[in-house]
């Protein structure tokens, strides 16, 4: 009964005084709705990157070497190369969880063919390649596993590729040079587009890695191994069984680390979006000292509100508010126009977000966590920058402030 | 000593000390006042009735002596008790009103019930309707005080001091503000209210005033120099006669 009665008495003189409350909101306002905007941008980044790995192949992990330490001493990442043929040869035969594998070995090379000459990836891989990858072709056909058995000099060429050497006719059936090596184009890949690096992932050409290791480089190393599971829920299964396969493979000891890194998709997102992490925080952070500004400028005017409420504080008082009474309706009057303040900056936000989108074309994303956190934090500015002005009212003397001009 | 006194002060005296200088407000005042007095205190500016009214109102504290209201050891009391017994047990009327702006009248008189921790009334705003009406303003519930002529106001502080059902009504200077028909219109309500029993308190520098009082107690520098009783005149009898002769003034102002 009483604390509703006290919220009574504050809500009036919230409504009452819509100049003073407009006022005191307004640091509150555009504090909340900076943060929104800021968060949303950085989001927006984020998630447009967690789209671009997801595109990278279904159900996809990535074993790549890792960072092996001997004796303590971390060579770093992928110092020491130790994935093999017989490692992506181990997978496929060994693990449960693993459907398709498929090695890539990546080097480049300078590629002559039709009216151009392009530098480019070139991808060895296996016939399992493009469904790991989740990529189709455009035109033509892709190498049988009878083609990477023989190490056929045969190639299939990223949109990008294609482009330069054959711009405007149709690449397969042409042949192109590889290091002096003439191979044949058997077919042309969809667009895939950018990774979340940046890279053009059509400015590639793959042929069978049987065919890049013995005819086309003396690059023996395997750069990746590609495997993808069946099933989306077999994906942390799978990851751990690779890892007991190789660390077998390798003869590693109980102590020692894995000398490789199986990530998945969600573990790339990560690694390729901690910039934006970082950047979001960045955002936010700026964003935060308008709040915090927004804070200060509660407790200033509420400061002067005190004074400026003076006779009425000993009005209250003189008609038996206690000084704890009053303390609450201050406290109160501060913690819903922050709050208010925060959700008319959280509907600025929304807007202001859209428009960013509107006008930049960057994808914002609002979470309805950063809507929590942006609410509950007005709310904590509410009570920390109200305490002080409403303590220092509630410690009035109602016979001071009665006479008080 | 009789048991049904409102308030019982003995040796209340009252120091202000600023800086060096000490300044001796109260220096030492027995008063009983019994259940149903109309009081008017007295005495030249400065004399300390404020200070005195103040200390009675439990807005301050006295420097020393006791003060005892309605049984109660006020002037032992914390701060929280003492600002339980100004809600529950006195009704403290201003010489400015002291009504909250942008309030309106019904929502300045139900104010003190909010802050009732017995929450002794359950509907506060029907409460604040009848002390109004009461006080002859059950037509301007709604209004603004800045919507209000000055005797309104001020009986709108008087319903506000009379809703929680006080032991007793203080007022300072309360008509210091008002004209002479305002004024004699507030001594009306005054005494009617005193007459259904509220025990009243009230300074005043006019002896016009004063006479509306059954007792006078008169302060100089702090000290009670005269308290007695006496026949008081009918504030109403007067009003009537001043609205009597005003109309005949006006009907003459007709005629010429
Ligand atoms: N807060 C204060 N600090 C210092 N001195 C004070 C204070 N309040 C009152 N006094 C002094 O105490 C004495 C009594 O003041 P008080 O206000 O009680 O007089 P009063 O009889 O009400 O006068 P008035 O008729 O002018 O209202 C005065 O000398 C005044 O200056
Ligand atoms: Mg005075």
């Amino acid at each position: 009964m009483r604390p509703f009665r006290l919220v009574k008495v504050a809500g009036k003189s919230i409504i009452k005084n819509k100049m003073r409350t407009l006022l005191t909101m307004l640091g509150i306002i555009i504090g909340v709705g900076a943060v929104l905007v800021m968060v949303a941008v950085g989001d927006g980044a984020k998630s447009q990157i967690e789209s671009q790995i997801r595109n990278l192949g279904s159900n996809m992990l990535v074993v790549t070497p890792g960072s092996s330490s001997a004796g303590g001493v971390s060579r770093g990442s992928g110092s020491f190369n130790r994935l093999s043929l017989e490692d992506a040869e181990k997978i496929k035969n060994e693990s449960v969880f693993v459907s398709m594998v498929s090695p890539v070995v990546t080097t480049f090379s300078q590629i002559i063919g039709g009216s151009g000459n392009w530098r480019a990836r070139l991808n060895g891989v296996d016939v399992d390649y493009l469904l790991i990858r989740d990529w189709n072709l455009a035109s033509g056909s892709w190498f049988t596993a009878q083609d990477v058995r023989s190490g056929k000099k045969v190639a299939v060429l990223g949109k990008t590729v294609a482009d330069q050497l054959f711009a405007g006719q149709d690449a397969v059936g042409q042949t192109i040079q590889i290091r002096n090596v003439p191979v044949q184009v058997i077919g042309v890949l969809e667009p895939k587009g950018q990774t979340p690096e940046g890279s053009d992932q059509d400015d590639v050409v793959l042929s069978p890695y049987t065919t890049v290791q013995q005819r086309l480089s003396r690059f023996r190393f395997i750069s990746q191994i590609l495997v993808s599971t069946s099933n989306q829920n077999d994906i942390p299964a799978a990851q751990d069984e690779i890892g007991a396969i190789l660390r077998e493979s390798h003869g590693l000891a109980q102590f020692e680390e894995n000398d490789f890194e199986v990530k998945n998709q969600t573990q790339l997102a990560d690694a390729a979006s901690g910039t934006t992490e970082v950047m979001t925080l960045l955002l936010a952070a700026i964003a935060s000292i308008s709040l915090l500004v927004g804070g200060i400028g509660i407790m200033n005017i509420m400061l002067v509100s005190v004074t400026e409420r003076t006779r009425e504080i000993g009005i209250r008082m003189a008609i038996g508010a206690r000084g704890s009474d009053v303390l609450v309706q201050f406290l109160i009057e501060a913690i819903v126009m922050s709050v208010l303040g925060g959700a008319i900056g959280v509907a600025i936000g929304f807007g202001g977000a859209a428009l960013v989108a509107n006008v930049t074309g960057w994808s914002t994303v609002v979470e309805p966590n950063t809507v929590i956190v942006a609410l509950v934090f007005s709310a904590a500015v509410g009570i920390f920058f109200g305490f002080y002005p409403a303590r220092k009212a509630a410690a009035m003397n109602p016979i001071d402030a009665l006479r008080f001009e | 000593m009789d048991a049904s006194a409102v308030i019982r002060t003995h040796g209340i005296t009252k120091v202000y000390t600023m800086g060096a200088t000490q300044v001796h407000a109260l220096r030492g005042i027995d008063v009983d006042i019994q259940k149903g007095e109309m009081v008017a205190i007295m005495g030249a500016s400065g004399s300390g009735k404020s200070t005195f009214m103040n200390i009675l109102g439990g807005l301050d504290y006295p420097t020393a002596g006791t003060y005892e209201l309605d049984g109660i050891q006020v002037s032992a009391l914390s701060k929280n008790k003492l600002a339980d017994v100004r809600n529950q047990k006195i009704g403290f009327v201003f010489q400015g009103f002291n009504l909250l702006a942008r309030t309106t009248a019904v929502e300045n008189v139900e104010l003190p019930l909010l802050y009732d921790r017995l929450g002794r009334v359950k509907n506060p705003r029907q409460a604040a309707v009848r002390a109004l009406e009461r006080v002859g303003l059950g037509d301007r519930v709604d209004h603004l005080p800045n919507e209000l002529s000055g005797g309104q106001q001020q009986r709108v502080a008087i319903a506000r001091a009379l809703v929680t059902e006080p032991a007793m009504l203080l007022a300072d200077e309360p008509t210091g503000n008002l004209d002479s028909v305002t004024t004699v219109e507030v001594m009306t309500l005054f005494q009617e209210l005193n007459d259904s029993g509220i025990t009243i308190l009230l300074v005043t520098h006019e002896h016009d005033v004063a006479s509306y009082a059954s007792r006078v107690i008169e302060l100089r520098d702090g000290r009670v120099i005269r308290d007695e009783y006496q026949q008081r005149a009918s504030a109403r009898e007067d009003l009537e006669r001043i609205l009597a002769e005003r109309e005949r003034e006006e009907l003459e102002e007709v005629n010429t």
